[in-house]
């Protein structure tokens, strides 16, 4: 019997297991996928919101302005990449700028500060690539930009230091109360046993709820598609460009990434197939269309790959945070933007509410330090000869775009919860998520990956099972 | 880190045209020539050309990629040339300082002139936008070949082939005789990317489909893996026609969409890029903006056949010799070369008034012709001109002046390329 199940390790239920961690209780992941942030923590804007448009009084105002200033620290204890950018909303009609004001308003009601409405030259001052169109705009300088799923990474890694355990590739078929615990099992036949279930399952979690009789709300997935550029065009734009609503729909975003590179996107489409993340020509070239208005020089020719999110987003228009109606099965659903900025202070709620429940005291001595890979391709000629007078593998550059050393990609898969595929090892190193996309580097992947399993390489998959890579020996 | 040794030459890529380019420093009398390799073995790419079909022009025999890449490499162990490998460069500066990496630490080497032979790379699935499920079986043409060549692993068992660039044709034939069906090999174009020859052995002789101004549309998966393309005919602005869809089931789908120039040392040194090649400019010296660093073979402009990458090679070797050794000669006024009149682009990109030596242009045709004559005019004066017979964009040419041709560019100050009837 475990204390706590946490359904689905995207960054919400990866924050809550570290969270829950901090208390004297057994945790246990159960993700149908193959590694942690598969679903839409893997494929968003990678933003941290100012917390200025949500609905005054909603959970999606009051966690974005709590998760927003933990960034900082988390950032430093976790090692994963962040940095405030800062991020400007863009009017397009000198009539738009009373919308700006009510967005003003709105921030401040949210509490958050720094907000001011500046001109569109004082814009295009700091930023000479916006569109010349742009009359004015909110500026927002607790903005920030995170690599979401490097995060989500790091808080699964400090939640497994912490004593929680993760089951990967296990789907969840039914959730049961029985008497004062309930019972998950799994499509393995596979069954486990908790005091507290919580149902961190993304765009499927009005499903598990329905499992569990707490069916009460509905999750419509919304597709989210996005081109990502090469570092050649971060001249573009080091803060976040969102856009107005205007009467061509919903805002597309152009913003940096931590990487270096530029994202343009996303669309909003709703969808009934809540898993197909597979690009279509018309969204991308609505993504593109609409990232032009914002930056008109945007040229696809620099693109180096585009990707999809779905977003879970709940009939009930806000976060669902709390313990549904049948007791011992508790709600984190509806998570979609600002859910990336709320998930740390979501998490510290959660935790605080769960352990509650369970009657679990604080833990004496707690890890809080997490330490990433080392990146070869940030560090100077100095800390590159020492790293690799440690262990020669660092001295391996198997990466060429991204730099990534032979090094880093062992310690990738042999750190625990590491990766056991290609997109396991990219998503922790970067090797592939360059301008080649792999085309160079993926040969050595598969072989390096195989070596340190100890499997062969027919059994090398790009993202779990059924995507293999090869079609057998010649 | 280790520091302070030198070299008259550093030579930044081991294959064809980095051993062809460190072979002609040295024969030059760069004597201490080196060669930095990244792989674990010299040769490039050609290790991976199992197929036969180099060295016509400069060996005179055909030969398969690796045969091309040995005599190359025993013709620098014959001279003693010392070369790196598992070495990576990092960083070029202006100053022609080479900072690299390898399992031995961080190095710094002092260069008197540095030849840039990096390479290409080929255009991946990001590049052309292709609709679809980011699914396992999507390679491109080259990472098929690599895993098939050198690994010893079929990248799948049913493929489509996008693109008929060489690699995509020469891997359409690999795949057949590994035991694979491919299914067609479709093209945007209303012709054919790659070599006559390639179509001819690679897909006709093994009746594999070529079907030109088609793409795909749509890639389908199933647990994980391309299950299906959605093909579709495409109109004369390349653009899919609606209705014409139709499934190719597959588990597979290689890309040979195009190549490009690796530049990321030349950008980052500062050096200028040219818009059509995406390589470095150079001049006649094959000299790019930065003084005493030289471009050749693919990272300079992408090549039909890997002896004309050599040739190029070589011109760029001896010069960076001779810089190296002579010291900097005081640049001299620099004339670009016009393209015109079915001319895409042609390597020098301009012309040294201070240089001297015969001259040769790699000119790339940019459309297709049964004949045309070749014409080079310096100052309105055609000085050159050679008949040329199944003018293609696929095939370079080459236009050899002679020294008194050669010198008469040097005094023009306009410079024309163009193909006439």
């Amino acid at each position: 019997m475990k204390d706590v199940i946490i359904i689905g390790a995207g960054v919400c239920g990866c924050a809550i297991a570290d969270a829950l961690g901090e208390y004297d209780c057994d945790i246990a992941v159960i993700e149908r996928a193959s590694d942690v942030a598969c679903g839409a923590s893997k494929a968003n804007s990678g933003i941290v919101h100012g917390g200025f448009d949500a609905p005054i009084g909603s959970l999606k105002a009051k966690f974005n302005a709590l998760g927003n200033p933990m960034f900082d620290t988390l950032a430093e204890q976790l090692d994963f990449p962040f940095r405030r950018n800062g991020a400007y909303v863009l009017a397009f009609d000198t009539d738009r700028i009373s919308s700006l004001n009510a967005l003003l308003k709105r921030g401040i009601a949210n509490g958050i500060s720094g907000l001011k409405i500046v001109s569109g030259d004082d814009v295009r001052k700091l930023n000479p690539n916006v569109s010349a169109a742009v009359t004015a705009a909110l500026y927002s300088p607790s903005s920030g930009i995170v690599s979401p799923y490097e995060m989500t990474i790091a808080f699964a890694e400090r939640a497994y230091m912490r004593g929680a355990r993760f089951i990967f590739d296990t789907c969840v078929t039914s959730v049961t109360r029985y008497g004062d615990y309930m019972r998950v099992t799994c499509s393995d036949n596979s069954c486990y046993e908790a005091r507290l279930v919580i149902n961190c399952a993304g765009v499927h979690a009005d499903e598990i709820a329905a499992m569990a009789g707490a069916g009460d709300f509905r999750i419509k997935g919304r597709r989210g598609e996005y081109y990502l550029l090469d570092k050649t065009q971060s001249y573009l734009t080091d803060a976040t460009l969102f856009q107005l609503p205007t009467a061509l729909g919903k805002g597309v975003l152009v913003a940096p990434t931590v990487h270096g590179n530029v994202l343009v996107g996303p669309t909003a489409l709703d969808t009934d197939n809540k898993d197909d993340v597979s690009a279509t020509a018309l969204g991308l070239a609505e993504a593109a269309d609409k990232g032009r208005l914002s930056v008109p020089s945007i040229s696809l020719k620099s693109a180096i790959t585009q990707f999809v999110g779905v977003r879970a987003h709940s009939d009930r228009d806000d976060f669902i945070i709390g313990m549904s109606s049948v007791e011992g099965f508790y709600n984190v659903a509806g998570i979609e933007s600002p859910g990336l900025t709320s998930a740390p202070a979501i998490a510290v709620h959660v935790a605080k509410e769960a352990a509650q429940y369970l009657g679990a005291s604080r833990k004496q001595d707690l890890v809080v330090i997490r330490k990433g890979i080392p990146c070869f391709a940030a560090m100077s000629d100095d800390e590159r000869a020492k790293l690799i007078a440690s262990d020669s593998r660092y001295g391996k550059i198997v990466c060429r775009c991204e730099c990534v050393t032979e090094g880093e990609i062992i310690d990738s898969i042999k750190r625990p919860l590491g990766a056991r595929d290609l997109d396991g090892v990219k998503r922790r190193t970067r090797a592939g998520m360059g301008r080649c996309q792999a085309g160079f580097c993926s040969p050595e992947v598969i072989r390096l990956i195989a070596d340190t399993l100890g499997a062969p390489i027919t059994e090398v998959t790009k993202c779990g099972a059924g995507s293999y890579v090869v079609a057998g020996r010649i | 880190m280790i520091n302070s040794e030198h070299r008259s030459v550093v030579v930044i890529g081991g294959g064809p045209a980095g051993l062809s380019a460190a072979i002609a420093a040295y024969d030059a009398g760069a004597k201490d020539v080196l060669i930095l390799e990244r792989d674990g073995r010299l040769g490039g790419i050609l290790n991976q050309c199992i197929h036969a079909g180099f060295g016509l022009t400069l060996f005179k025999s055909e030969l398969t990629g690796p045969e091309y890449a040995a005599r190359l490499i025993d013709m620098a162990a014959e001279r003693g040339i010392e070369y790196r490998l598992d070495t990576a460069v990092t960083r070029v500066d202006a100053d022609k300082t080479v900072t690299c990496v390898s399992r031995e630490g961080v190095f710094r080497i002092a260069a008197s002139a540095v030849v840039l032979t990096c390479g290409c790379r080929e255009r991946p699935r990001g590049a052309i936008g292709i609709a679809g499920a980011r699914c396992a079986g999507v390679y491109t043409a080259g990472t098929a070949q690599k895993l098939v060549n050198i690994m010893g692993y079929m990248a799948g068992k049913e493929c489509v082939i996008l693109g008929s660039g060489d690699i995509g044709l020469i891997m359409a034939r690999r795949m057949t005789l590994q035991g694979a069906k491919v299914r067609a090999v479709l093209e945007i174009m209303p012709r054919a990317s790659g070599l006559p020859r390639n179509v001819a052995q690679c897909l006709d002789d093994f009746n594999i489909p070529l079907m030109t101004s088609h793409t795909v549309v749509d890639i389908l998966s199933r647990n994980g893996r391309v299950s299906g393309v959605i093909a579709a005919k495409t109109d004369e602005s390349m653009r899919p026609i609606a209705g014409s869809e139709f499934l190719l089931p597959c588990d597979t789908l290689l890309l040979s969409v195009g190549l490009v120039p690796e530049t990321e040392l030349a950008r980052d040194a500062g050096i200028g890029l040219h818009a059509t090649t995406g390589g470095a400019k150079v001049d006649d010296s094959l000299m790019s903006d930065i003084d005493g660093i030289f471009c050749a073979g693919n990272m300079l402009h992408v090549h039909d056949l890997a002896d004309y990458a050599c040739l190029e090679s070589e011109v760029a070797g001896r010069n960076a010799a001779l810089y190296a050794l002579k010291g900097a000669a005081a640049r001299g006024k620099s004339v670009p070369v016009e393209c015109s009149d079915g001319i895409r682009y042609t390597v020098p990109m301009q012309v040294l008034s201070s240089a001297s030596g015969a001259i040769t242009f790699t000119a790339r045709p940019s459309t297709e012709r049964a004949s045309g004559r070749i014409c080079v005019e310096a100052d309105g004066e055609e000085i050159y001109s050679k008949r040329e017979l199944g003018i293609r964009p696929a095939c370079m040419l080459r236009l050899t002046l002679n020294t008194a041709q050669s010198d008469k560019l040097r005094s023009a100050s306009r410079i024309c390329v163009s193909v006439r009837e």
